[in-house]
């Protein structure tokens, strides 16, 4: 019973000011987009999907724009109805250009087709359940957008035992899971048994931060009405919600380096993929909309707003009455693992989770390793980042290949901490590439 | 905002928050936690220790600014701190009748030879410090080995000796004239200027364990292995030996192991790198007290174990989250 006297957790990781009050109390509110709406066709871990419309096609809102033909894919719908003005390359989040469809919204949300009640979703079978999980194009909606129906189809000799529900959303700021929880905890939870069936899982747990006192309530309370569905809170610690420190914290297993969760007989959903497989399995409804935190020091009224995919982050920053003169920095997704923009001409797609205008820059001025340790001591994964920079400055890759260099993360607790400012993060990420690109070589 | 305006952001890789914490933060940090100890210093030995604390400091941090310059590297770097604690450790070390020429050739050699010959801060293997203090002892050991005592001390200077020199040649346990642990603790006994009082030294290292400047395994390693060692010896034969606390708070064992071992650059980087540098420093000390010809082995044994920590460093990788036993 140690855990109760332990709040639970891993090594590792950093206390970071969360930063959450400006939007924690702030209610959904819902964006319409504006004349012009951007649906990359790559907005998922694995292949682009390819467009089934062209230029002048008329779409309706959930209509199958963009097909994942590929194992690792998903599909892409629209979130509006209008006229497809082009097919083209376009601003990504990731700071790459991606082909996307640019449609001209014509304001009217015509639906594809009626949505199809269904009235017991959970007398579906597993395959009926993953079936339509892939037709809606769900992915994890927690930022690393991986396929969500490959996840719910383990190898059959990985038998699953547990489904962890991650509302810890651990990155400072944010605030869309935490919101969903307070306002939509049936829907998570419904999806959330929809999960167990689909993998034959026995039991749910929800994992959620401390710093979330009411999600914490509001689940626990309707928790109640669902059988071996738990809820436990966590400590608040970054980056919590990341898989295998999630899944060590609540059952103290290890997912093996290079493994999935899977290998220890857990399958991981964030909230909002939780709701997205509940609406998508009892209403059809694809993945066209998301809940998405503006905020940040530099953004005026900070909001959570539930907006339509292919949005640009200009009209969510203008739905919150602009940016504030010194902002320095726009970043889509965390502060700690998003990706900062050069441009506001960017969609919001299924990963984003958050808008955040900073004033402030990090000091760069870069100073030799001393060799503190710090970074290794707070690396959530045990790896030791300093020499992970230093074998991949001099190009040792099978070295730094046997240091695990490949199971690092990219959480940047290494860089919060290091007092020399070295971008380690950026080093490791350039020593991950080119490993992998060593090891498929050989 | 209006739409035409444009508006720079800038693009950096991620994480973008950083903690407060800075090279020169932790610096400044270690020069705090040497306060009580520079206070020691100049409060048993006067204007001896000032004189020689500032000659030092200023030595390093002239030679430290001409290599910069000539180096072509940004010359602020020089007020990082790192220049101003070799300054500080290496005065520690001196006794206090150095001539001051001398204590400036030691600053010279220290930051020269021991730091930016390797490249600079971050890159040198041995303490710079402890270099430009085995440079003096080698060239010029009779100043070097010259002791006067404390200005509280009413005592014959012509044989006067350092507590481990008073053990090591004089037979001071059969004569019964062996330091009492008292004057170790508080520090009214003879010796470096810097390593006499105890009790300064551990209020540095409370400081800089409460701060995490450095490894608790250190000083743990190498207070334990010493005290086991010499307490093996000292149950064989009490009459021969000196006590393990006696060992532990005489001579450089607390200032070395506290302020000079602990150098985050020449110590390892890993779990069970820190054991193993810290128990071969603790061994070396206790085989060098008991059966070399020197009194004290402590800037030895440091510089030695500074030589194995590349090696170190590779061979006692520590594992990663999930790996798999092979």
């Amino acid at each position: 019973m140690w855990n109760n006297l332990r709040k639970r957790s891993f090594r590792g990781g950093i206390h970071v000011e969360d930063h959450k009050e400006q939007t924690e109390s702030q209610p959904i509110e819902i964006l319409n987009p504006g004349e012009k709406v951007v649906i990359p066709l790559h907005q998922h871990f694995g292949t682009p999907a390819e467009p089934l419309v062209k230029k002048g096609d008329e779409v309706k809102v959930g209509q199958k724009i963009g097909e994942g033909k590929a194992r690792f894919s998903a599909h892409v719908h629209s979130s509006v109805s209008g006229i497809v003005k082009a097919v083209d390359y376009y601003n990504h989040p990731s700071g790459q250009f991606v082909l996307s469809v640019i449609i001209e919204n014509d304001g009217e949300y015509a639906p594809f087709e009626e949505s199809k009640e269904i009235r017991d979703p959970f007398s579906l079978s597993p395959q009926q359940i993953i079936e339509k999980v892939r037709e809606a194009g769900i992915v994890g909606m927690g930022g690393a957008a991986f396929p969500t129906a490959i996840k719910l189809n383990p190898p059959p000799d990985k038998p699953i035992d547990t489904i962890i529900i991650n509302g810890c959303e651990c990155e400072p700021f944010l605030n869309a899971d935490n919101r969903l929880m307070i306002e939509y905890p049936g829907d998570i939870l419904k999806g959330a048994q929809l999960i167990k069936i689909a993998t034959g899982a026995k039991k749910i747990i929800i994992g959620i931060e401390d710093n979330k006192p009411d999600a914490i309530k509001i689940m626990e309370a309707h928790s109640k009405s669902f059988p071996f569905t738990e809820v436990i809170p966590l400590k608040t610690k970054y980056p919590q919600g990341a898989e295998k420190n999630l899944i060590f914290a609540l059952l103290r297993r290890k997912v093996p380096a290079g493994g999935l969760p899977f290998d220890v007989g857990v399958v991981v959903q964030n909230v909002a993929t939780a709701k997205a497989i509940w609406e998508a399995v009892s209403r059809g409804k694809p993945l066209y909309e998301r809940v998405v935190t503006v905020t940040g020091p530099g953004i005026v009224n900070p909001k959570n707003i539930l907006v339509r995919i292919g949005t640009l982050i200009q009209e969510l920053i203008d739905f919150c009455d602009g940016l504030k003169e010194d902002t320095k920095m726009i970043i889509i997704g965390g502060p700690m693992m998003g990706v900062a923009q050069w441009s506001l001409d960017v969609p919001v797609i299924k990963a984003t989770s958050g808008i955040i205008a900073l004033t402030s820059i990090p000091p760069d001025e870069e100073r030799p390793c001393i060799r503190c340790g710090r970074c290794s001591e707070h690396c959530p994964m045990g790896l030791v980042p300093t020499q992970l920079m230093r074998l991949t400055k001099f190009g040792k890759l099978i070295e730094a290949d046997k240091w695990g260099i490949l199971n690092c993360v990219e959480c940047g607790c290494c860089e919060f901490v290091c007092p020399a400012n070295i971008p380690l993060v950026h080093w490791i990420r350039t020593g991950k590439s080119k490993v992998t690109l060593l090891k498929k070589q050989k | 905002m209006n739409k035409k305006e444009e508006k720079i952001f800038t693009i950096q890789s991620s994480p973008h928050l950083k903690e407060k914490e800075s090279i020169p933060r932790i610096m400044y940090t270690v020069v705090i936690s040497l306060l009580p100890a520079i206070g020691a210093s100049i409060y048993f030995f006067r204007f001896r220790a000032v004189a020689i604390l500032i000659t030092s400091i200023i030595s390093c941090l002239f030679t430290e600014g001409i290599i910069l310059l000539i180096r072509k590297k940004p010359i602020n770097s020089l007020w990082d701190g790192s220049a101003i604690i070799t300054g500080i450790l290496l005065a520690l070390t001196l006794p206090p009748s150095l001539p001051l020429d001398l204590v400036f050739i030691g600053g010279v050699i220290a930051i020269g030879i021991g730091k930016q010959a390797f490249g600079g801060l971050g890159y040198n293997i041995f303490n710079p410090a402890l270099v430009g203090r085995a440079f003096l002892q080698t060239a010029f050991p009779v100043a070097m080995t010259t002791w006067t005592p404390t200005i509280l001390q009413k005592v014959d200077i012509s044989t006067f000796a350092t507590p481990l020199g008073n053990l090591k040649f004089n037979q001071a346990i059969i004569k019964g004239t062996l330091t009492p642990l008292k004057d170790l603790f508080w520090g009214n006994v003879g010796g470096c200027i810097g390593e006499t009082s105890a009790i300064a030294l551990l209020i540095g290292g409370i400081i800089l364990l409460w701060r995490k400047c450095i490894d608790w395994r250190i000083p743990a390693g190498i207070l334990s292995t010493l005290f086991l060692f010499t307490g093996i010896f000292w149950l064989i034969n009490p009459n021969k030996y000196a006590s393990p606390i006696f060992h532990l708070l005489a001579g450089g064992v607390l200032l070395g192991a506290i302020f000079m071992a602990t150098d985050m650059v020449t110590s390892p980087i890993t779990p069970l790198g820190n054991w193993i540098y810290a128990i071969g420093i603790g061994l070396f000390i206790g085989i060098i007290r008991l059966f070399g010809g020197l009194p004290e082995g402590v800037m030895f044994s440091i510089l030695f174990m500074n030589a194995f920590v590349p090696l170190l460093n590779q061979f006692t990788r520590p594992r990663y989250f999930g790996e798999i036993k092979k």
